[in-house]
Order: structure tokens, then C-alpha cells, then sequence
């Protein structure tokens, strides 16, 4: 999965909807683990700013 | 830098880590607040309604903070008609940044400490045992100790998951939120508006929330489950075009609230969660504030009991559990079954409920009007979820 961090709101709602803490947010950027993630897709899903996009 | 050691350590300095953090400290708690920002209450992500009776006992109201007061409800249905809903008592829409700080202030008065711009990255671990936290300040990581850690940081949580909780929340048990705050918007300023229906915000609704004559906050929420079809933003914009052609944007945020019910485990041996973190928000209005600073209160409390026993065990714990369970985690329970009924109804559904309350008089309008009304309306289904509605709206 990719964040693009132009239109990321950091408002962390991917984090809450992550089942495997792939997801960190800090003050200024949010990064997802591509080790960690098991592309349910569920942080491109809920989304608000439609920031996250599947990594090709 | 000698080795930092409190009593407690309060990750978050939102409403509920700043009442978990004055709780603690003024029941003789040495306590360290951490903050990711540079100032508590920042960004607000949030539409910033509360009631009065839900804040007061945490704090004396103060001007600075509220940006409008409230005294009426209007629940507006997929045909455009509308109903009014006296009966919740005062309400309030704040200055939610003000009044953030303003809690955290009472905290730091009663004792609390606060690092600001302190992002919490892990919990440090003694012998299996949560013994501190580790965080990125300054550019460096520090280390601090406690005996106690309060995780109260919010709807992307993590605290929890460092201690092997489970925190995550399905897709339709979380709202995708969208909210812009207009000005050059003709308002009656007193009232919040909701509107319903499966076209305009499926699995959820529109606010309109006042903060003078010609400014509100005005914000959708859609269901996660449902927002890839039905992206927030859009239909926010579509709403906006239709109901306030002439607004200006003066602030735009999004962000995610959680609709579940409180989490199955929110302590274990020296660790509590609060508020957002703990998924303790009304699931039917999506309203947290007060139900954040109701459990922070019991944490700090039992926190700083905890550290007068040296017990710190998830036995002694677990009486905020039990406590939480007793003042708002059964409402909780009841407002979770009800929401996934709410939420399912068709546009249909929603014209009768707001055609029964419209027939109520305004003045006369109580729970047990509004329920001899709907029996000879749609039904039970009818009276019970108005009821949730409307006790749950400002609680």
C-alpha cells in the first residue's frame, strides 16, 4: 500500500482500522509496513482523504 | 539526562488524557502527560457539540470556550421535512482547541506534568512487565518510567496494541468523517441539525453545528464500509452546493470516529485505555468528549489508588472496568445494537420517524410522548430508536 502524503490528512483512521499495526502515524507522516501489511485493504477503504492507493 | 520516573504516564492530551492526568494527579499521583503536538487540542478533528450537563462536572464554563449555545435539536428526514427536539437540556458547540487546553490546564495546576511534541513510539518492557514508555522528543528517543501507563491517545491508538490489546475496529464499525467549517451561512445559531437519509449520508448523517449567526461546522459521516462507493467528501460537497450555495470554506479536516462498542479489554497489568483509544463513543451520535472525560476520571482516580497500594495488577485494574461498565459502558452496549438498526433503515423509515415527532408538540415533547405517538405510527422499532436518538444525542 502507498500514502500519498500530499493528500493525507494524518488523522489517523487508517491506524484504527489496521488488524495487523502496520500503520504508524507521527506528527507530520503516516507510513505504512509493507512487511507487516497483509493488503486487506480496509486503510484505502475508510480513507476520508482518499490518500491510499495500492502499490503496483 | 538522569532516568525519568512518575507514578503515571498519560499517552494523549486530548479530553481524556488531560481528566485521566488531573484525577490521577490530584489523588497524589506523580504524572507525566505525553503530547504528539505542539499544543494540546490541535488539530481539531471534530464537530465540537457537547451538553452542558455532560461537561460540567469537569469544569467551570468559561466563555473563552464555547462558541455557541443550543438550545434545540432538528432531526430533518430524506424529504426535506424537519422535527424539533427540546428536551436534552443545554448544549454548547465549543472552541474545541480552547477547551482541550483548558483541561490539560487544570491538569498541569493539579500537579501533572506536560511534554509537548512528545511522540510516543513503544512501551519499554522489565522482566514482562509494561514498566515505561519510550518516545521521540526533540529529536532524540527517551525512555520514561512509571508504574502506570494511561493510553489515551486517540482513534489511531497504538498504545494498546504495544501491550498485545486488541484495538482494531471492523469497516462498518468506524465512520468516515469529512467536516468543513462555513461562513457566509444564514443560521438560526441555536440549533443542530442532523440530516438522514441513504442518499445523503449512508450509514450515517450530516451535521450542521452553529458557531455564530453565519459560521458552522458542517460534517458528514459515512460508515466505513460503506465510504468506498460513497466517498465523504462528495457528498458533503453536493449537500453544501444544495443547502449553502453561497458558503466559504474557512476550515477543512477528516478523520475517522469510531462507532463500536467499547473495546472487550480496555486494562491489563499496568496499562489502562480511554476515550477514543478505548472505542468509548456514543455509536449512534459518534460523540465522545464527555464519554472520554467520564473514563478518564475513573482511570486517573483508580490509577492514583492503584499507586497508593502499589498494586498495579489488572485485579486492582479491572475496577475501572467495572466502574466504566456502571456508568456509561451498559448505555454503550445498548446504543451499539441500536445504531446497527438505525443506520439500516430505509429513507422511507427515516419520513415516519421525523412525521411522529413533528406531530408531537415541541413543548410537550418527551420520550414517553414521543412513544404513545409512535404506537399508532410505524411501530416499536419506531419509539426505540428515537429513544436511543434522542437520550444518546448529548450525553
Amino acid at each position: 500500500m502507498k500514502i500519498n502524503m500530499r493528500k493525507c490528512d494524518i488523522c489517523g483512521t487508517c491506524v484504527a482500522v489496521c488488524p495487523v499495526d502496520a500503520i504508524y502515524v507521527s506528527e507530520y507522516e503516516v507510513t505504512i509496513d509493507n512487511d507487516k501489511c497483509i493488503s486487506c485493504l480496509n486503510c484505502l477503504i475508510v480513507c476520508p482523504a482518499q490518500a491510499i492507493t495500492e502499490e503496483e | 539526562m538522569a532516568e525519568e520516573k512518575f507514578d503515571v504516564v498519560v499517552v494523549g492530551a486530548g479530553p481524556a488524557g488531560s481528566v485521566a492526568a488531573r484525577f490521577a494527579a490530584e489523588n497524589g499521583a506523580s504524572v507525566l502527560m505525553l503530547e504528539r503536538e505542539r499544543e494540546p487540542g490541535i488539530p481539531v478533528r471534530c464537530a465540537e457539540g457537547v451538553s452542558h450537563a455532560g461537561i460540567a462536572p469537569f469544569i467551570e464554563i468559561d466563555k473563552r470556550w464555547i462558541a455557541s449555545t443550543i438550545n434545540v435539536a432538528r432531526l430533518f428526514s430524506p424529504n426535506g421535512e424537519h422535527a424539533y427536539m427540546y428536551n436534552n437540556g443545554t448544549g454548547y458547540v465549543l472552541e474545541r482547541r480552547l477547551f482541550d487546553a483548558a483541561l490539560c490546564e487544570i491538569a498541569c495546576k493539579k500537579g501533572a506534568e506536560l511534554r509537548l511534541r512528545a511522540d510516543a513510539i513503544d512501551l519499554v518492557w522489565e522482566n514482562d512487565q509494561i514498566c515505561g514508555v519510550k518516545y521521540r522528543h526533540q529529536g532524540e528517543i527517551k525512555t520514561v518510567y512509571c508504574d502506570i501507563v494511561i493510553g489515551a491517545d486517540g482513534v489511531e491508538s497504538r498504545v494498546g496494541r504495544w501491550a498485545g490489546m486488541k484495538t482494531a475496529v471492523m469497516l462498518e464499525d468506524i465512520d468516515t468523517c469529512y467536516q468543513y467549517t462555513l461562513t457566509n451561512i444564514d443560521l438560526q445559531g441555536d440549533s443542530v441539525d442532523f440530516y438522514f437519509g441513504n442518499q445523503i449520508s449512508p450509514g450515517g448523517y450530516i451535521w450542521v453545528f452553529p458557531k455564530s449567526q453565519n459560521t458552522a461546522n458542517v460534517g458528514i459521516g459515512i460508515s466505513g464500509h460503506l465510504a468506498k462507493n460513497n466517498p465523504p467528501k462528495k457528498l458533503l460537497d453536493e449537500f453544501i452546493g444544495k443547502h449553502f450555495p453561497n458558503a466559504k470554506k474557512t476550515y477543512e479536516v477528516c478523520g475517522g470516529v469510531p462507532t463500536a462498542n467499547t473495546l472487550k479489554e480496555i486494562f491489563r497489568d499496568r496499562i489502562m485505555l480511554v476515550g477514543d483509544a478505548a472505542r468509548q463513543v456514543n455509536p449512534v451520535t459518534g460523540g465522545g468528549i464527555v464519554q472520554g472525560m467520564i473514563a478518564g476520571s475513573i482511570a486517573g482516580k483508580v490509577a492514583a489508588d492503584a499507586v497508593k497500594e502499589k498494586r498495579f495488577d489488572k485485579k486492582f485494574l479491572k475496577k475501572y472496568k467495572k466502574e466504566w461498565d456502571k456508568r456509561l459502558g451498559h448505555l454503550q452496549n445498548l446504543h451499539y445494537a441500536l445504531k446497527n438498526k438505525f443506520f439500516q433503515l430505509t429513507d422511507e423509515k427515516f419520513n415516519n420517524i421525523v412525521e411522529i415527532c413533528k406531530s408531537i408538540p415541541p413543548e410537550k415533547f418527551t420520550l414517553k410522548e414521543l412513544f404513545s405517538s409512535a404506537v399508532k405510527g410505524d411501530p416499536k422499532l419506531v419509539a426505540e430508536i428515537a429513544k436511543a436518538f434522542v437520550v444518546s444525542k448529548f450525553k
